[in-house]
């Protein structure tokens, strides 16, 4: 049979899809937003507030407080005497039922959720809708039952308690990782002060008016806003018990450093940079959709991301065209399109990051591969980035970018791809894909990594343990093992 | 020359994950089709139909009010497109070719002893000749699926060989009865052998068997296609038939082409709906969007 | 003439050798009356990075033996310590413990060791879990090693401490680098010697004495350290061993234990030093419960 030379599929199609966007009537979102102290919004100490943005269109959302440290001190003040008076002497399964009732109202909930996620963050409605607001309230109703169930979780032992947990979270799944701090926190039977991220807080804000809603004790939650002095505040504060923290690695060294010689206790989920391995053997096509997945979900802002892509050298070239080619049918424009599969980078500082790695990348003479798509004007965007021919030297293989941008390494045997993957500072994640059963088994057992997604990618389930190794940090969120982090054993 | 000889073992075709198919079709069906791109779809879905006939019951005066509907979907509406061909059994191309005389609606004819393909070689030649010499523009013909199923994938090629040798210039559909290959790894494996082969359509189904054509089978087939478009810079056409009965559906399987294969495939040269019921749903959804009002079957003729 | 004693020199364990002190530095350890008792090597942090690269390098072979031959393994150490049992008794007594107390301390060590051996085979099916994900796959937890971990040893509690810290790291797949009690170090010089003829490959566990005050500082900052164990009581040694966990995001635990009760027998004390690895796998549906593909 005759080869025609490189066949080229063509994307650019005379039907086009219309555009599709989420209805934002029924949001209502206040100009002012305060911090959620025991039980009541309040003004902050010193009357402050800074503007939360879309950043699809740099639009001005809401302001929102920004809490000092005597707002601080006001709050793990009013969490401190929820978790005396009333939630540690509370019947466990009372304790239960509320965070149950938390569950239940955020589906109510969920859409108008959602929309606000997507504008306040910049991911795609699709994922805010599907992924996002689901599991944040599905982590909710898996936390409530453990309530009254810790003594089955910890044999012979007594589970307590530590008392109050100050809680500090990224801006990539705002309202998702404020319900895996939450949730297992109070189950666990603490009180709780957490912080979301400044650039977005208000889906955080507004789970805070379903807290109110649900008749939970005033200050068995408390939701406070401001950026990294607000954080600062919150770690340093005596009265916290423990601190649980969310985001860059660099941060949670930081936050390490801050709480040396306390009593606190603390759980890290930090950075990564994860290997995503094809072989020969691997069914090609949806290991190149998880592949897909795994870098281009939420714009690349996920710690799991599967950012470094290992490729057996026989496939590669085949790998690497489908890849180009399903980068040309990714949709990238504005996060409310229900079509959308690519949104807004979080932020300017975040963009600016991305592409100084892109830079990076080009000036390391890796040959860099885009998507053709046109960005948006405003607002703040990336194209899909593939680079190819990169190194395991390559500043961007070695460096977490976090963002849309996939390097691609191929490899020639089992042996040196294992060695390659664990090559890193981080262990978060890892995803692996052949179908022959005793290579995964092998392969989850050699790599160091807190998740190893076998022919898959970037799944999440409330009673799935998540968390790292090595420098992504210690503790896990989700399951059995994610009560851990917040009891006394 | 840059000629060779590709040797396929379709032992070692790609394996497929089922649960990445059910994802990846669960997010293509999650792309919302509205307004002037709703329509595009509907109207480009009506003209890729291959309105079928296949009943033990079928007569000439059945099979002519049939053809005059596939070139008058709804008069009642002008500027609409016609089905892309009709099909129906051997002893019933003649008529439906005098039928459409006058339009360029092609006329489909099974063969090889459809629709289970129980029957030698030589009956099966002769089934496709008698179609193709009364004439059949297009052949839909059935795989032996025992045959496949007890791994004589050589057999199967060489039967498609042999039918496509008395096709001529009647373009051939391969109908693998997904529904009966159990697997996805063994739709994709009969997908290769029937491209090698010399297919020009691969086709899910015969309607006689569900499941027939799910959403997971029509990816792997067209991902398939496209696998060896890329080997061979070949274009082969899929239809999937049996089971798609709503516009929903429709422009579901519309938008898997557009994102596995683009722009090429989106023409009834290289796609089609093997579907009886399919038309009126698109033809209610047309004059929904057109009138502003949801539609009553009693509006649309049905044959 | 009486016959003249031979005395032993006491030198350190490293990837299954006893070299002295690359340093050549020592302390002289004295007895209550003054007498001298050994002239003990004064580890340093070189002594600790060749230690380290020793438990780096034993960690794959030993993390990955079967459960079962670990368990065995540690069964064997308590075999070899009840065997060189009056020794250590001798040298308890030597460093100031009754008679009564000593051998009191030395049964309980060997039976702390075979507590632990039990548990080799046994805690991953406790923490182990499957997790029944709401999507079609598979889904499990398993607890695997941390890896290098770096022990600072009880102070008073001389052996039975040492054992106590030492055997669930090292029953859970983990390689250590442990720094001996500084005023009780004899003990935990034989006890290395207990270990290299126990089948423990050499560099599983690896023995330094020297002070707390001059290491716990490389302990801590060393960035091919995974975990660190601090038995001791120095506020000031915690907090910067904590400050310095933080550049490699090492695990860092410190222990207030009361090392002659059973409150240090438990596996949870095996669970601090696994990391809980979660698994994905898709799940094929077909068959009668879900006809269609």
């Amino acid at each position: 049979m005759t080869k025609k030379e490189n066949p080229k599929l063509q994307f650019n199609t005379s039907w086009e899809y219309a555009p599709a966007p989420e209805s934002t009537d029924h949001i209502r979102l206040k100009e002012k937003y305060d911090l959620f102290i025991d039980g009541k919004f309040v003004k902050p100490a010193k009357g402050k507030y800074f503007a939360t943005i879309n950043p699809a269109t740099e639009q001005v959302l809401a302001m929102v407080a920004e809490a000092d440290t005597s707002d601080v001190d006001k709050a793990v003040k009013a969490a401190r005497k929820a978790y005396e008076n009333v939630w540690k002497k509370m019947p466990p399964r009372e304790r239960g039922k509320y965070i149950y009732r938390i569950a239940r109202m955020i589906q109510e909930r969920a859409r108008e959720f959602a929309v606000i996620e997507t504008m306040d963050g910049g991911k795609p409605i699709r994922e805010s809708r599907d992924v996002d607001v689901p599991l944040a309230a599905n982590h909710f109703f898996y936390y409530a039952g453990w309530a009254d169930k810790l003594e089955y979780a910890f044999p012979n032992r007594n589970p307590q308690p530590i008392g109050v947990a100050g809680q500090i979270i990224p801006w990539n799944f705002p309202l998702l990782m404020a319900a895996w701090k939450i949730a297992p926190a109070l189950a666990a039977g603490n009180t709780v002060v957490l912080k979301p991220a400044e650039t977005t807080p208000l889906t955080a804000l507004k789970l805070a008016e379903i807290i109110q809603e649900s008749g939970l004790p005033d200050g068995v939650v408390n939701i406070i806003t401001g950026a990294g002095a607000t954080g600062a505040a919150i770690v340093n504060h005596p009265g916290v018990d423990k601190i649980a923290f969310t985001g860059s690695t660099a941060v949670g060294k930081i936050i390490i450093n801050a709480v040396a010689g306390t009593n606190k206790k603390t759980t890290m989920e930090l950075g990564g940079k994860a290997a995503n391995i094809i072989f020969e053997d691997a069914p090609i096509d949806q290991a190149v959709e998880g592949v897909i997945n795994g870098i281009f979900f939420n714009q690349g802002h996920v710690c799991c991301a599967g950012s470094r892509l290992f490729i057996q050298e026989n496939i590669a070239d085949k790998v690497i065209q489908k890849l180009k080619d399903r980068l040309e049918t990714l949709i990238i424009g504005d996060p409310l399109d229900k079509n959308t599969d690519i949104g807004a980078i979080n932020s300017k500082e975040q963009l600016a990051t991305i592409n100084k790695y892109i830079k990076i990348g080009i000036n390391e003479g890796a040959e860099i591969y885009q998507s053709s798509c046109n960005l948006p004007k405003k607002g703040f965007w990336c194209k899909p980035t593939l680079f190819i021919n990169v190194a395991q030297s390559s500043r961007i293989v070695q460096e977490e970018i976090f963002g849309p941008v996939l390097t691609i390494q191929t490899f020639r045997t089992i042996e040196e791809v294992i060695e390659k993957a664990n090559n890193i500072p981080y262990g978060l994640s890892a995803g692996v894909w052949t179908d022959k059963g005793s290579k995964i088994f092998n392969l989850t057992t050699k790599l160091r990594a807190g998740v190893v997604w076998a022919n898959t990618y970037n799944k999440f389930d409330p009673v799935s343990p998540f968390g790292g190794y090595k420098e992504s940090g210690y503790g896990r969120e989700g399951g059995i093992h994610g009560l851990m982090p917040y009891l006394n054993l | 020359m840059n000629k060779y000889i590709e040797l396929i073992d379709f032992s070692k075709t790609p394996t497929v994950d089922q649960v990445g198919v059910e994802e990846r079709v669960a997010r293509l069906n999650s792309r919302s089709i509205k307004k002037e791109s709703k329509v595009y779809a509907l109207k480009m879905a009506l003209n890729m139909i291959d309105l079928t006939t296949l009943e033990g019951k079928d007569t000439e005066g059945k099979l002519k009010q049939l053809c005059y509907k596939a070139a008058h979907l709804h008069d009642a509406y002008p500027g609409l497109p016609s089905v892309a061909a009709v099909c129906v059994y051997p002893t019933m191309v003649k008529t439906a070719k005098e039928a459409l005389k006058g339009t360029n609606i092609k006329v489909a004819s099974v063969s090889t002893a459809f629709p289970a393909g129980q029957a030698p070689r030589e009956v099966k030649i002769l089934d496709t000749k008698y179609a193709v010499e009364n004439g059949a523009d297009e052949i839909d013909m059935v795989i032996s699926r025992g045959e496949f199923l007890k791994g004589n994938y050589n057999f199967v090629f060489d039967e498609i060989c042999a039918i496509k040798e008395v096709c001529g210039n009647a373009r051939l559909k391969v109908i693998f009865e997904t529904g009966e290959l159990s697997t996805l790894d063994n739709v994709r494996r009969a997908s290769d052998i029937a491209m090698y082969a010399g297919a020009d359509f691969i086709k899910t189904s015969t309607g006689k068997i569900s499941p027939a054509a799910t959403p997971t089978v029509t990816v792997v087939m067209l991902e398939a296609i496209r696998d060896f478009y890329y080997a061979t810079g070949k274009m082969v056409g899929m239809k999937p038939a049996g089971g798609i009965s709503t516009a929903k559906a429709a422009i579901q399987n519309l938008v898997m082409v557009r994102e596995t294969l683009g722009e090429a495939w989106l023409t009834n040269e290289w796609f089609r709906f093997g579907a009886s019921s399919l038309a009126n749903d698109l033809l209610m959804q047309i004059m929904k969007e057109a009138t502003g009002v949801y539609q009553s079957k009693d509006y649309f003729s049905i044959d | 003439m009486s016959r003249l004693e031979i005395l032993k020199t006491y030198k350190i364990y490293i990837g299954g050798q006893f070299p002295r002190t690359e340093s050549g530095r020592y302390y002289p350890l004295k007895d209550k009356n003054g007498k001298l008792l050994a002239n003990v090597c004064l580890s340093s942090r070189k002594d600790f990075r060749n230690a380290v690269v020793a438990a780096r390098g034993a960690f794959g072979g030993w993390s990955g033996r079967a459960a079962f031959n670990r368990s065995q393994i540690l069964y064997r150490i308590a075999e070899m310590l009840e065997s060189r049992k009056a020794q250590f008794i001798a040298e308890l007594q030597q460093q100031g413990s009754t008679a009564k107390a000593a051998e009191e301390e030395v049964n309980q060590s060997i039976d702390r060791l075979v507590y632990y051996a039990g548990w080799c085979d046994k805690y991953i099916q406790l923490y182990s879990t499957v997790n029944p994900v709401a999507s079609s796959h598979f889904n499990f937890s398993v607890p695997e090693p941390t890896g290098v971990v770096a022990i600072i040893a009880p102070e008073d509690s001389a052996l039975l401490g040492l054992v106590s810290v030492v055997a669930p790291c090292i029953s859970g797949g983990n390689t250590c680098v442990v720094l001996a009690s500084e005023s009780k170090p004899l003990c935990s010089v034989s006890f290395a010697e207990v270990l290299n003829s126990s089948d423990v490959t050499g560099g599983v566990v690896n023995i330094l004495t020297g002070t707390s005050k001059e290491l716990h500082s490389h302990f801590s900052s060393h960035m091919d350290v995974n975990a660190i164990v601090y038995c001791r009581d120095n506020k000031d040694e915690i907090k910067k061993i904590q400050q310095n966990a933080s550049l490699n995001v090492k695990r860092a635990f410190i222990y207030h234990k009361n090392w002659n009760s059973a409150e240090v027998e438990n596996p949870y004390m095996i669970l601090d030093l696994q990391e809980i690895k979660t698994t994905w796998h898709p799940i094929e549906n077909i068959g009668a419960a879900k006809s269609s593909y």
